[in-house]
């Protein structure tokens, strides 16, 4: 038999083991989320990053090691996006009749987003590239990073950040809505969408087809309407 | 499957080299969006094509989101560098965005007569 360890340095070479590894921990993340009676906490998102943020300190892998081989998954997240023109394409009906509904949405969501996380962040004195940072943390990654960028934010801070939000919108975003007593599926789908981007839409088709395709169309207006109100708001709160 | 992922490509990368070539202010995969439903309104065939495919991609939308959510780790330090501030700033807005998001949408929905019977959630229940 062969050296655990040569095995062990031809793993941690290739795409392969990382490849496995980000695949696995998502089965158990999903399996964990149905085990759990598809809660929103037991987020498969979440459970998967803890999984495999253990998993790369026990064996003492960094990041861009773990990435080479992510890196496939991680490709997908385009592909997916485009996808979600399906379900908008069902709903278009729905998406006609709701259009000034989804405007207000719109803008009291983004809107409430960006002002908020600024106003709540300069009180605890955090300022400069930091603040710029966390303007576009509910808008999905690309464009936040984007806009960070031209807000001389720091990209690897936004892109954090961002997950962070979607991550913790996707599991307090059923038991917020039912303790409001929002029980249009279009109204919580879309609003997810705005607040919590990708993830949140994720959670989202988790629950109901209607408030996935809302909730896509809410991300991706709330990735135009953010990438105009960012500025001002930051230029507000003396970024 | 093979069809509709190059389907799927073929309008993710017209949408990146529309979104680069017209520097508008949305990434290409969701001009690929918008173009790829514009296709499906002129071409209803197109949909029914893609559907399965889409489908199953949509039903582990999660899993795509892994890589980068491991990257928080990556970033632990700079993050709890900021500590609790952030933590407050991000958690508050969330929860303020999605409940006056929610909020807007149904009271101006009440307004303009454009509630609908279907799609309410039942009981408050899921």
């Amino acid at each position: 038999m062969s050296d655990p360890a040569l095995i062990w340095s031809y793993l941690a070479q290739g795409p392969l083991l990382w490849l496995t590894a980000t695949l696995v921990a998502y089965l158990a993340g999903d399996a964990v989320f149905r085990a759990a009676g598809r809660k929103s906490w037991a987020n498969p998102v979440l459970v998967a990053v803890i999984l495999l943020a253990v998993l790369l300190w026990a064996t003492g892998t960094d990041y861009g090691t773990y990435f080479e081989g992510a890196q496939f998954v991680h490709f997908m997240l385009g592909p997916a996006t485009v996808a979600l023109a399906l379900p908008l394409y069902d709903n278009l009906p729905r998406v006609r009749k709701a259009a000034l509904p989804m405007l207000a949405g719109l803008v009291a969501g983004s809107g409430v987003a960006v002002l908020s996380a600024l106003a709540i962040a300069r009180a605890f004195g955090i300022e400069g590239p930091v603040l710029a940072s966390l303007a576009p943390k509910s808008t999905t990654a690309p464009v936040a990073i984007g806009i960070a960028e031209s807000l001389g934010g720091q990209p690897t801070l936004t892109a954090a950040l961002v997950l962070l939000t979607g991550i913790f919108g996707a599991i307090v975003v059923t038991p917020l809505l039912n303790a409001l007593k929002i029980r249009d599926w279009r109204a919580r789908g879309f609003a997810v969408g705005v607040a919590a981007h990708g993830i949140g839409t994720a959670r989202a088709f988790q629950v109901n087809a209607t408030a996935g395709a809302f909730s896509g169309i809410g991300m991706g207006l709330n990735a135009v309407l953010t990438a105009i109100i960012a500025p001002l708001a930051l230029r507000l709160f003396g970024g | 499957m093979i069809q509709t992922l190059a389907i799927i490509l073929g309008f993710q990368l017209t949408g990146e080299v529309a979104s680069r070539a017209l520097n508008l202010p949305l990434p290409g995969p969701v001009v690929g969006l918008i173009l790829l439903v514009t296709a499906c309104i002129l071409r209803p065939p197109l949909a029914e094509a893609i559907r399965p495919t889409t489908t199953g991609l949509l039903s582990h939308l999660s899993l795509f989101f892994v890589p980068a959510g491991v990257g928080i780790v990556a970033h632990w330090d700079l993050l709890k560098a900021h500590g609790i501030g952030l933590a407050v700033a991000l958690m508050a807005s969330t929860l303020l965005a999605i409940s006056a998001g929610a909020w807007a949408f149904t009271a101006v929905a009440r307004m303009t007569g454009s509630e609908e019977p279907q799609a309410l959630k039942d009981q408050g229940r899921e």
